[in-house]
């Protein structure tokens, strides 16, 4: 498989009147065309600034972004209008990220006139027609604007404009987190169809394990910034070599009454991104923690092939 | 635990909204015995919020109205309260969890005058009693007592719903109405709270009425669960009877849609359609337009909540027959 995407050392600081804020801190990650790689952590961790800066919606501090073999770290004006063809990306919110004055055609159709893809008129209605079929959307919505639809149909627009320039790459921050159970299928299976019939590349943002156990090929766990977990998804969900992993997955209530429940509790809560010392971040709130975590910033090692793990102790908490 | 502490008959709530009427509680009876955890699950605009509202005495009217039914608690009809009385039945009896810790708690007090106001309203002490008090309550829910004079911008999300139940704990009310305490937390810091409210539901023995839409944090801390769509109660029961022996089709649809990390499947199956509008509400039974299993009969006429084995009621008409193919 053809790799797309290619991040290496990426950092994201923001300047906070209390000092360094890191955001984003040294990620390493390839992804290949057609999968998808989920993205899951905490609210605080970094993760949709990581989706952000692959994006340039936000610039790197440093590091490395190649996108289909081309360094794209730091691209001129017209470089980046050319690359947002093949980048989009489909908010959280559908309530917040429509423009309320634009009804659904004009927002799906929007893309289309900044970058003069359609020849005529009629070619342009019968695009976005095509658009709204392909995402689900009755064409008697055409005409209709965000706040008289529900939160699925909204979605289902955000889900369109991104899709209207062809792109090979979405990012997704948390595009379900808004929505109800059931809707929430509804649009996960919409994104794996579309995903299949245009070879659609992912970044699933979120916080939620179960939605991305389902729809990600490859899972990262992020913490404050940093990567602490990556491997593919059956590998993760089977053995869990991070204790933060461990925790996290131990935390999801399950609606099966059967499963053994058994809780890993972790105490505290997310210590501060602002210019964190050199120690493993998750260190304070580590039940293994010892003088070395406090000390020296792990770096993600290969423990098994293609499963990466940043914790010093790794070897001696899982027996390996 | 046989006794009834909350007992909800046919309540029929309604907003007017212009000219419509929005039918947003069609005839629902609910019963919470003392120390019992009952877990009320819903989509968006199932009604479960405004079922708790009614409950406090807390619906806006206008537009809303409890057009019918009765709420004892206590065998007393709260609904035939005056205002005055409810005042000191809420918090003090009855007391609340709103969902989103950010917003409900007063942004200008400090957190411990938040729950020493509480105190001071339905217990005659001192001030430095109520003070005490107060930071006890903090040290409960594991906020060091030192804080009390914090605000509430200076706590996390997290510790700020920790707050949140601190206040509807401080007068060890009999029966708490929380309504989707840990929907706004990240899933490690909701484990944290739902740990404590079970810890604290053990100590006190406090009866509680947790409204979520999550299917998991009812496994978690409910002894049984009540199934609401478009303002109905269409499936309840002790929990491992609605969990295992699932009947209604928008209840086998839920726990369908919701992705399982323990389940290897690839695709989820979805309930088609969206929840029908409160202000215009289909024929027959409500949820027929997505129901899979829909017939004519369906369209026509609006199935009673029946009791299928003791305990267990399901709002179906074909919920018997199910049983039997099984």
């Amino acid at each position: 498989m053809k790799t797309l995407l290619e991040v290496n050392n990426l950092k994201k600081y923001f300047t906070t009147k209390y000092g360094m804020l890191h955001a984003v801190d040294d990620i390493t990650f390839k992804l290949e065309a057609g999968k998808t790689l989920g993205v899951v952590g905490e609210s605080g961790c970094g993760k949709s600034t990581l989706g952000r800066v692959i994006l340039h919606l936000l610039n790197p501090t440093s590091g490395q972004i190649i996108f289909s073999g081309e360094d794209i770290s730091s691209p001129s004006k017209a470089k980046l209008h050319e690359l947002r063809k093949n980048m989009q990306m489909i908010f959280q919110d559908p309530f917040s990220s429509l423009n309320p004055r634009q009804t659904v055609a004009q927002t799906i159709g929007e893309p289309l006139e900044i970058y003069r893809v359609c020849k005529n008129k009629q070619e342009y209605s019968e695009r976005v027609k095509e658009i709204m079929d392909v995402v689900g959307l009755a064409e008697r919505f055409e005409n209709s604007y965000p706040h008289e639809l529900d939160g699925g149909r909204r979605q289902r627009i955000g889900i369109g404009r991104a899709l209207a320039l062809n792109p090979k790459f979405i990012v997704c921050d948390e595009p379900v987190s808004a929505l109800d159970v059931s809707i929430q299928a509804q649009i996960l299976n919409l994104m794996q169809d579309l995903q299949k019939q245009l070879n659609l590349t992912y970044i699933f943002i979120t916080h939620d394990l179960s939605v991305v156990k389902h729809i990600s090929n490859d899972i990262m766990v992020m913490y404050l910034g940093v990567m602490v977990e990556k491997t593919t998804t059956k590998e993760l969900f089977e053995k869990q070599f991070h204790p933060y992993t461990k925790a996290l997955l131990s935390a999801i209530p399950s609606a099966n009454l059967d499963v053994n429940r058994e809780r890993i509790l972790l105490k505290g809560e997310l210590t501060s991104p602002i210019e964190p010392e050199e120690a493993c971040r998750f260190a304070p709130r580590c039940q293994y923690a010892e003088e070395i975590c406090h000390s020296k910033q792990p770096k993600p090692i290969e423990v098994v092939p293609n499963h990466f793990v940043a914790c010093h102790l790794v070897k001696e908490i899982n027996q390996l | 635990m046989d006794n009834e502490l909350l007992k909800i008959n046919n309540l029929v709530v309604q907003y007017i909204v212009d000219r419509d009427v929005i039918e947003a509680i069609n005839g629902i009876s609910l019963t919470i015995h003392d120390g019992e955890t009952l877990g009320l699950v819903g989509e968006t605009g199932a009604g479960k919020t405004t079922t708790a509202l009614s409950i406090m005495g807390l619906i806006p009217n206008p537009p809303g109205k409890i057009a019918e039914g009765e709420i004892y608690y206590n065998n007393e009809n709260l609904l035939k309260k005056s205002e005055k009385d409810m005042r000191k039945i809420r918090g003090k009896e009855i007391a609340m969890i709103f969902q989103d810790p950010m917003t409900s708690l007063n942004p200008v007090l400090t957190v411990g005058d938040q729950i020493m106001e509480v105190i001071k309203l339905h217990n005659k002490v001192s001030q430095e009693e109520a003070t005490l008090r107060a930071k006890k309550m903090l040290e409960m829910v594991g906020i060091p007592g030192e804080r009390y004079n914090e605000y509430p911008h200076q706590f996390s999300g997290g510790m700020k719903q920790r707050v949140v139940i601190a206040i509807a704990l401080a007068c060890n009310p009999k029966l708490l109405i929380a309504d989707e305490p840990t929907t706004a937390l990240d899933v490690t810091i909701q484990a944290q709270v739902l740990d404590l409210m079970k810890k604290l539901k053990e100590e006190f023995k406090t009866s509680m009425l947790l409204i979520t839409h999550d299917l998991g944090v009812v496994a978690e801390v409910c002894d049984s669960v009540a199934i609401m769509y478009s303002g109905e109660i269409v499936e309840k029961g002790n929990i491992s009877d609605v969990f295992r022996n699932t009947l209604h089709p928008y209840t086998k649809g839920l726990f369908n849609s919701i992705p399982d990390v323990n389940s290897e499947s690839e695709r989820l199956e979805s309930i088609p359609g969206m929840v029908s509008d409160p202000s215009n509400l289909p024929k027959g039974c409500k949820f027929h337009p997505r129901c899979q299993y829909k017939t004519a009969a369906c369209e026509e006429q609006n199935p009673e909540l029946r009791e299928i084995s003791p305990g267990h009621l399901v709002r179906c008409l074909y919920a018997k027959q199910t049983i039997e193919e099984k």
